[in-house]
């Protein structure tokens, strides 16, 4: 009949005129300023360094100065200088750190390619978006002490990734103690058939973790 | 006017006020305070009805598309307090009012101003005549009904003169093809209201309202809606006045996602913002002119309710009336031009010519009593239904029900 249409749709838009009043999944709506904006997991936007540890930031970065990320950032926006020495990781080996570490916002195109590339776990995206800064060159310029920000923030922000990051990491740690044990033994019972060591995947792993009771030479001359 | 002593108090209150207020001036004034004084409470109420009007219209709209519309705008030294954003329409008002007003060099300067002017003062005539309670009716004339049609007639003219006073073409063809619409739809708005005519026999607003004032029973008012003829014609009517007053789906004049803005191109600022009031004022106005007569204007619909004061009764339904075209606008999609005319003198013209036969019959019969009463009433609902039935599988006929092959 003519006018059914008009009717029938009537219908809809008074379902929706009243479900918009009780039915919380049909409202979208993030009222942004006033309440927190809900960001999805995956959301990116310019890398931070993570640090095992809130208190001691600088002292615990897990970025130990590859300059992988700073070769391969595209719009060249990372700036890294080594340590001349090498301080003890989280993990009591000693390694090289960032003297400088500084990527310049105003460049980043958030293209998460140092994230991909880094062997360590130790760059990852981050979920900031209120970075309005008064000065466009030294406001944008972040440094490291800027640029740090602890593993528990990363659990809050990406709970998955982190999550897997920090299964990986504990597994290969276990992994490496477990093989330096062994090659202790090993060595304590050299005149005897060599014991089976650790799986391949685990050797060509555990050096970036900066993990090993003891450093061995044969090992700790293979990190990049 | 004369006040009945029976009435309550409220119901009277408005007019004890006037008379209070005229009492002041000297007797040769007080003609004019008492006509001044019926034209600020008009100005007053349906100014901030048009501002209340437009934030219940964003709001509703953006409910029905599961949105929650302006909430933001509160008062000027209570930052915290938002008051739901009911402060919008005068923060518009203070938008609109500082906005640069652009005057085109070539433009008919005189016509490009007074369209505004004429538009708003068209629109607002008509409310002279609706009776808005029981004793609140701010002219009484005896032709009102023929005076409103004229005053809202005159409004076209106005539109004419803003197309052609900017020297614009897209302007001119926008104004002729809002005056191709309204022109249209003039006559089913009319055609639709003449039947109330023929069975009321006057054309005064006031007794037309009188004569819808009883109850069957005491709770089945005897509005002109509630009757075959009434119903159709007032069908008529809403669709009617949806086009003439350029609202969804009927919005082609001014179709802001499809043109610029028909014959408002070079308006801006204030003159713009005064063309969207005569909008609403008419909207207004025209829902009054339907409330009064199919929805028993100020009566209440069951005796019992009758304490309510009339002048609520008639602002309720009148909020009715206007959420009812929110809905409306919130549902349907905008008609093509083509589209637009056909139903208008394919459809309704026809229909309602039938509905003046329709009521022509009906108060013909009116002594029809006993079994002849349902005879009476089957007869003329057939004369609703069977021509909107045929005519509606004629005209549709090709079009529906329609088959999408690739959506879902």
């Amino acid at each position: 009949m003519l006018g059914s249409g008009i009717l029938k749709g009537l219908g809809v838009t008074a379902k929706n005129f009243v479900g918009s009043y009780h039915d919380p999944a049909r409202m979208v709506t993030q009222e942004y300023p006033d309440t927190p904006a809900k960001l999805p997991e995956a959301y990116r936007n310019f890398p931070f360094l993570v640090t095992e540890n809130a208190t001691d930031p600088m002292g615990t970065l897990r970025c130990v100065a590859c300059q992988i990320c700073e070769k391969e950032c595209p719009p060249q926006c990372i700036y890294i200088e080594k340590s001349k020495d090498k301080k003890p990781d989280a993990t009591g080996k000693p390694q090289l750190y960032p003297a400088v570490f500084a990527i310049d916002t105003a460049v980043c195109m958030s293209c998460q390619l140092c994230v991909e590339v880094c062997p360590f776990d130790a760059i990852k995206m981050d979920h900031v978006f209120e970075v309005a800064a008064t000065n466009r060159f030294e406001g944008l310029l972040l440094n490291r002490e800027q640029l740090a920000k602890p593993n528990e923030y990363f659990h809050q922000i990406r709970p998955t990734e982190a999550a897997e990051v920090d299964g990986r990491l504990t597994a290969e740690r276990k992994a490496a103690e477990e093989k330096a044990k062994a090659a202790a033994a090993a060595k304590a019972a050299a005149p005897k058939l060599p014991s089976p060591v650790a799986k391949p995947q685990d050797e060509l792993r555990c050096s970036p973790t900066g993990e090993g009771g003891q450093p061995k030479p044969a090992e700790g001359g293979t990190t990049p | 006017m004369s006040v009945v002593a029976t009435d309550s108090f409220l119901e009277r209150a408005p007019l004890v006020f006037r008379d209070w207020i005229v009492g002041h001036f000297p007797v040769a004034l007080q003609w004019l305070v008492h006509h001044l004084l019926s034209i600020t409470a008009i100005l007053t109420v349906f100014g901030l009805f048009f501002a209340f009007t437009t934030i219940a219209e964003r709001k509703l709209l953006a409910r029905v598309q599961n949105r929650l519309g302006p909430n933001r705008s509160g008062l000027p030294w209570f930052r915290s307090l938002k008051l739901w954003g009911l402060t919008q329409p005068f923060a518009d008002a203070i938008k609109a009012i500082t906005k640069e007003d652009i005057v085109p060099a070539v433009a008919d300067k005189v016509l490009h101003f007074l369209a505004p002017v004429v538009i708003v003062a068209f629109s607002l005539l008509g409310f002279a005549v609706l009776p808005f309670g029981r004793h609140l009716i701010p002219v009484e004339l005896d032709a009102a009904i023929l005076y409103f049609f004229a005053a809202g007639t005159a409004t076209e003219l106005a539109i004419f003169m803003a197309g052609w006073g900017s020297r614009n073409k897209y302007s001119l063809l926008a104004a002729m093809r809002a005056l191709a619409q309204l022109i249209s739809y003039e006559l089913p708005l009319i055609l639709s209201v003449v039947p109330v005519i023929l069975v009321t026999g006057t054309l005064s607003t006031g007794k037309i309202v009188l004569d819808q004032g009883f109850w069957t029973w005491g709770f089945l008012p005897h509005w002109h809606v509630f009757t075959p003829w009434g119903f159709a014609g007032f069908l008529i009517f809403l669709v009617a006045a949806l086009a003439e007053s350029n609202r969804s789906p009927f919005d082609l004049p001014e179709a802001e996602s499809e043109l610029i803005a028909g014959h408002l191109t070079e308006y801006s600022g204030f003159k713009y913002a005064l063309f969207f009031m005569a909008e609403y004022f008419g909207l207004t106005a025209l829902s009054g002119l339907g409330i009064t007569v199919f929805l028993g204007g100020w009566q209440a619909p069951c005796a019992f309710l009758e304490f309510i004061p009339s002048w609520l009764w008639f602002m309720g339904k009148l909020a009715g009336m206007i959420v009812f075209f929110i809905w409306i606008r919130g549902t349907l999609l905008r008609l093509r031009i083509d589209q637009l005319t056909r139903l208008s003198w394919q459809f309704l013209v026809p229909l309602a010519l039938l509905n003046l036969g329709n009521a022509a019959f009906w108060s013909l019969t009116s002594g029809w009593t006993g079994p002849l009463a349902f005879a009476r009433w089957g007869i003329s609902v057939a004369i609703v239904i069977v021509p909107f039935l045929l005519l509606g599988r004629r005209l549709t006929a090709g079009y529906a029900p329609r088959t999408y092959r690739y959506a879902a």
